[in-house]
């Protein structure tokens, strides 16, 4: 048994109306790698931002190394040698990488030692990166690269990973890891943040599990069964989607030799995509985050025009059309983001029950509004999705973003699609929020809708699509049926370890 | 019309002083947007500064004074700026105007006694040796204080820029204020500094105009030079180098209308005079093209919800 | 202890209506502070500037001069309305406003001497045009290069004071008025009058124009997918073009319509209250109109209150110039104060103020 590094007690810290953490407490011990396990919203990311400073906890306190720890500000949680990879990259992508990485540093060396010494460490952890490239030009993979480098250029004594293989393919996954293993053979403990079990059982040697702000267990991965660690993250065991066995239909959507160029500097270019959707099938196309993703549903929403014939709605070229003419045939779509793209933020529930639903529900007369009808379209959708909301007059912001993203997905499905597009529909979506999407997907399916989901997560295209294919930068892969597909055979198609073949060969 | 009263070596030399105020305005503009704030108040501030200036320099009989007087002043007006966009969250835009409006009300009403002065001149650098040169001497090397002032201003602020843990501080938080928030950085506070440089800056170029330009005070009398200054950020992609191109780009226009109205060119004097505006207009046009250089947080209003 | 921002998971209702009030309140305050500052009674002051236009000795005289001055101001900043909300910055009314009472009076004193009825009509269509002719610059350098609209828009005042000295100097200057600048007066030539339809009343064709721009905007806004789309657009631009909004036509429209709403008022202006063209016939309704607009929150109906305060303010300044000797641009400052407060106060909308303990923020 080593050294306990990082030893917390009875950390507490509420926001008006809601207690994020109640009397959280457990220890990281030296070269430990440590899960911290828990559904969104159960209070992770509040106790790794006391722990690295950015928040002040109301009470309970912390010891780093048997001496308290109270750090005011991040600036001096890295001083006390502790370190943290963001989920959403606090990077700058107009800055070069070594900018970057100086901005994470309290004395940076001169740029041109800088850069060196980000070579010396990128190598010596299998972690190729160029000093001078543009952060905007680089993958997800890549950026997060940079992130590691960051932290591990102050030799840290504690790094917290916050949900660390969001954005990696298998391939990547497995580089990191061994990355993370070389790193606690050295004596440095990791804080792991994740949901996912499998990889927790892979690599953690602890784990410390919260529900709703409170530490409700620890375990030794390796010896817990998924299942167990699911129901204490959980609470209760929820019912897996069920999937009807259905019959499929004729072609509804055809995409053929689909390209675009980059709608922005950062963007990505779609390149020769080749794709069809049958009624009642649902097609998963998986791929690392900025792959293409955003700028594919922009083509198929119609916010991006493409040549007329290279999408095809049931014999119907339909590539010059704009959304509007796009959604009274039968083409309807949600996006990621749900906050200022799927829907206005400080609009009213009914006015973004408008935002798509004006032509399908028959909510205008020559142009002008039907209030009275759109507001029970509302109703509907939180009534069919069971949105928790006060009403729909309420403001969209004003919703948890399960429940927003139940009323974004439902005002759709509610609409009869022949097509129905979305574009990572349960990403930061609690479970039972999470399986209530995917079943209203699989049920559309069923009744005869063509379905285009594209994700992130795997898990969730594993269980509700019929066939698989992934994106990676702006091209598509080969389709293949889920069943029977491994997880190397996925890795691949999401085009195996961007630009990491040299190092670990 | 007589073209041969137009002097070369004077529209040159006139042309640096022309620039002067555009530059120092669009200086501290520059650093304002790289920190991610859009302040459409410089007008505001610049004629604030110029009749700071103008009255301290008239009653302490010193432009030196003057100049320092016009920098606090246009930065205390900036000041107000931060504090409705950084404090209380207002929109960049409209604060800018309301800044602006403000400005020229203030300053109306302070220059009320001033209508009609002189005031002190300010000397000119007599340098040995260079300024004796021929041609080069009085085009470059004779002229007053501020306007080697402004050179060496576009020469700092390129190095705080890219070559000082200050300038990539502040790229950085006009870049992507969560993210410097995330790694510690006082985003409020680099602005709010940011801010009343930009503050200071047009303070001394509205200075400039009152006090060495034209020299006296009237009401307006920036005429729309810090609007100006602000489509000279924008030609400049956000580079400090090319903002001293864009300012002797626009000095040299201005120079050359007025010297050609005074040569009586036969073309009306209205249409000499709306040239720098519709030429801003088309140079904005042609520089538009190129719009991937904006700080990609400009004019985004920052909270932190953590 | 210290204070702290936290947003709202509503807008409040009760700070939306409040704002305004408060930021008047706060203004006549720190006005009247400014007014002590200056060595003037500060109570004498505002009761000049907000209580002898309405309810003093020569109400009768001032009480039509806020009809006069509200009109343009209501005109304009109900167009601007449009534009803001989408978040497309027109801030160069105070050009459109020029060039339409150029055109206007331009196609009225073509017809001069003649005298028919659709002289004035033919007069408020050009006045429209031209301002919508002015502001669609900006509109389509916007859309088709993408140049920024703020700045274009401000150098087209400059460009258009310019060419109305030209005018006034020029072309339309009176043949018969012995070479003084300035065009002949509408005052004098029936067919192009602006007359007031009820005398005495201040109540001419500007004004109703004002007022069947506040009922349409209102309709637009509230009833309209247009008008929804508007807001879209500056709420979340992403959505809107998610939901289908065309963001050129939305431009197009709305930039034109202002600079339509302002080449209206400076037509009504030049035919009525001013009479002529001349150099100094711009007086700053069209940056002013931008407080307006801010001060009504950009609400149709909140703007018609805004629009008579500010003639209000713009009438008593004159009164307290004239009886108490305040300087003219110490109402210009008030009135710029007024938009500070206003969005000082608007962040209440938005967010409420608690007391934290200390923290790193």
């Amino acid at each position: 048994m080593s050294a306990v590094l990082l030893s917390i007690s009875g950390l507490t810290k509420a926001y008006p109306g809601v207690v994020a953490n109640s009397n959280v407490s457990f220890d990281i011990e030296e070269g430990q790698v440590h899960a911290l396990l828990g559904e969104n919203g159960a209070g992770k990311s509040t106790l790794v931002k006391m722990i690295y400073g950015l928040v002040k906890p109301d009470s309970g306190k912390m010891m780093l190394r048997g001496s308290v720890y109270t750090p005011s500000e991040p600036r001096a949680a890295r001083a006390a040698g502790v370190a943290m990879v963001f989920q959403h990259f606090s990077l700058f992508e107009a800055l070069n990488v070594a900018e970057n990485i100086a901005l994470g540093m309290e004395n940076p060396p001169r740029m041109r030692d800088l850069a060196t010494r980000i070579r010396e460490v990128s190598e010596t952890y299998g972690l190729p990166l160029d000093p001078y490239r543009t952060v905007g030009d680089l993958s997800a993979g890549e950026r997060q690269r940079v992130e590691i480098i960051r932290c591990l250029l102050q030799d840290p004594k504690l790094l917290i990973m916050d949900e660390p293989t969001s954005v990696l393919t298998p391939q990547e996954v497995e580089i990191l890891f061994q990355t993370l293993r070389k790193l606690t053979s050295e004596g440095v403990a990791i804080l792991y943040i994740s949901h996912k079990l499998e990889e927790i059982r892979t690599l953690c040697d602890h784990a410390t599990i919260l529900r709703l702000g409170k530490n409700v267990g620890s375990c030794v991965p390796a010896e817990t069964t998924a299942r167990d660690m699911a129901e204490l993250m959980v609470g209760s065991a929820f019912e897996a989607p069920a999937r009807a066995g259905r019959a499929l239909g004729d072609v509804a959507l055809d995409v053929t030799g689909l390209s675009l160029p980059a709608p922005n500097e950062f963007g990505t270019s779609l390149r020769n995509i080749h794709f069809t959707v049958q009624q009642g099938e649902i097609l998963g196309i998986g791929g690392v985050a900025g792959n293409g993703q955003d700028e594919l549903l922009g083509a198929l929403s119609g916010e991006i025009l493409s040549d007329a014939g290279a999408i095809v709605l049931k014999g119907q070229p339909i590539g010059r059309l704009g959304p509007v003419a796009r959604r009274a045939l039968g083409l309807l779509a949600a996006p990621e983001e749900r906050l200022g793209h799927a829907a206005a933020p400080d609009m009213s529930l009914t006015e973004n029950a408008l935002l798509t639903g004006a032509q399908r529900e028959n909510l205008m007369s020559r142009g002008f509004l039907k209030w009275a009808e759109t507001e029970s379209f509302a109703k509907r959708i939180i009534e069919a999705f069971d949105v928790r909301t006060p009403g729909p007059e309420n403001a969209a912001r004003s919703l948890s973003g399960g429940n927003l993203q139940k009323f974004v997905i439902g005002r759709e499905v509610l609409q009869r699609p022949e097509v129905l597009v979305v574009n990572q529909p349960t990403w930061g979506v609690d479970a039972a929020a999470a399986a209530a999407i995917r079943q209203a997907l699989l049920d559309l399916a069923a009744k005869g809708t063509a379905v285009i989901c594209i994700s992130q997560d795997l898990d969730e295209l594993m269980e509700i699509s019929d066939r698989f294919c992934a994106v990676n930068e702006g091209r598509l892969s080969d389709i293949k049926p889920t069943q029977g597909l491994s997880v190397d055979e996925i890795g691949l198609m999401m085009g195996g370890a961007h630009g990491m073949e040299v190092s670990h060969a | 019309m007589d073209l041969s009263s137009i002097s070369p070596t004077l529209l040159l030399a006139s042309l640096m002083v022309a620039a002067t105020p555009i530059l120092l305005a669009a200086l501290g503009e520059l650093v304002v947007e790289r920190s991610g704030v859009l302040n459409l108040g410089v007008e505001g501030m610049m004629i604030t500064g110029a009749i700071c200036g103008f009255a301290v320099a008239v009653e302490t009989g010193s432009p030196v004074l003057g100049f320092a007087a016009a920098a606090v002043g246009g930065a205390a007006l900036s000041l107000l700026f931060a504090l409705l966009t950084q404090v209380a969250l207002a929109n960049h835009v409209a604060s800018g105007l309301a800044l602006t409006l403000f400005g020229l009300g203030l300053s109306a009403l302070l220059g009320q006694g001033y209508v009609g002065i002189k005031p002190p001149p300010t000397d000119k650098l007599d340098i040995p040796l260079l300024g004796d040169m021929p041609f080069l001497g009085p085009v470059v090397f004779s002229h007053d204080l501020m306007v080697y002032v402004g050179l060496a201003l576009v020469v700092a602020v390129w190095w705080m820029l890219n070559h000082s843990r200050a300038g990539l501080v502040l790229r950085a938080v006009g870049e992507n204020h969560d993210a410097a928030h995330a790694l510690g950085f006082k985003v409020v506070r680099v602005r709010i500094m940011a801010i009343m440089f930009g503050g200071a800056c047009a303070g001394l170029g509205g200075a400039y105009i009152s006090l060495i330009r034209v020299p006296q005070w009237t009401e307006g009398m920036t005429a729309g030079a810090g609007w100006i200054a602000l489509a000279l950020v924008v030609f400049a992609s956000w580079k400090a180098g090319r903002v001293l191109l864009g300012a002797y780009l626009f000095g040299g226009i201005t120079v050359l209308q007025l010297n050609l109205q005074a040569a009586g060119v036969d073309i009306p004097v209205e249409y000499l005079s709306m040239s720098p505006y519709v030429i801003t207009i088309l140079v904005l046009v042609i520089m538009s093209a190129d719009r991937s250089r904006a700080p990609a947080s400009l004019g985004r209003t920052f909270h932190a919800s953590s | 202890m210290m204070l702290k921002l936290e947003k709202r998971a509503q807008p409040s209702l009760l700070w939306t209506y409040l704002t305004p009030l408060v930021a008047v309140i706060c203004t006549m305050i720190a006005g009247g502070a400014l007014f002590a500052v200056l060595g003037k009674n500060p109570g004498e002051a505002i009761a000049t500037i907000f209580w002898q236009p309405l309810f003093g000795e020569f109400a009768f005289y001032y009480r039509p001069q806020l009809l006069i001055k509200g009109a343009p101001l209501v005109l304009i900043a109900i167009g601007l309305s449009l534009g803001f909300r989408a978040g497309i910055w027109n801030i160069g009314a105070e050009g459109q406003y020029i060039i339409g009472a150029l055109t206007g009076a331009g196609v009225g004193l073509a017809f001069y001497p003649a005298e028919a009825w659709y002289i004035f009509p033919l007069m408020v269509m050009a006045g429209a045009l031209g301002g919508w002719a002015w502001a669609m610059i900006p509109a389509v350098l916007r859309t088709r290069f993408g140049t920024n609209e703020i700045l274009v828009s401000l150098m087209l005042v400059y460009v258009a004071e310019q060419l109305l000295a030209k005018m006034a100097l020029g072309l339309l200057r009176n043949p018969e008025g012995h070479g003084f600048p300035g065009s002949r007066n509408f005052q004098q030539y029936p067919s192009g009058h602006n007359a007031e339809i009820i005398t005495g009343s201040g109540m001419h064709w500007g004004v109703v124009a004002a007022l069947i721009a506040v009922i349409f905007s209102y309709i637009l806004l509230n009833r309209h997918i247009l008008g929804y789309h508007i807001r879209l657009t500056g709420q979340a631009p992403r959505a809107a073009k998610f939901a289908g909004v065309n963001p050129t036509q939305l431009i197009l429209f709305c930039l034109g319509t202002s600079g339509a709403l302002a080449g209206l008022a400076g037509m009504f202006e030049v035919s009525g209250p001013a009479g002529q063209i001349n150099i100094d016939f711009n007086v700053g309704y069209g940056f002013t109109a931008i407080i307006v607009a801010f001060l009504g929150r950009l609400h149709p109906v909140g703007i018609l209150l805004a629009g008579l305060l500010m003639a209000l303010t713009y009438i008593g300044g004159e009164i307290a110039q004239s009886n108490l000797g305040l300087p003219a641009a110490a109402i210009q400052m008030f009135q710029g104060m007024l938009l500070f407060f206003l969005l000082a106060i608007d962040v209440l909308t938005n967010f409420r103020i608690r007391r934290t303990k200390r923290e790193a923020v």
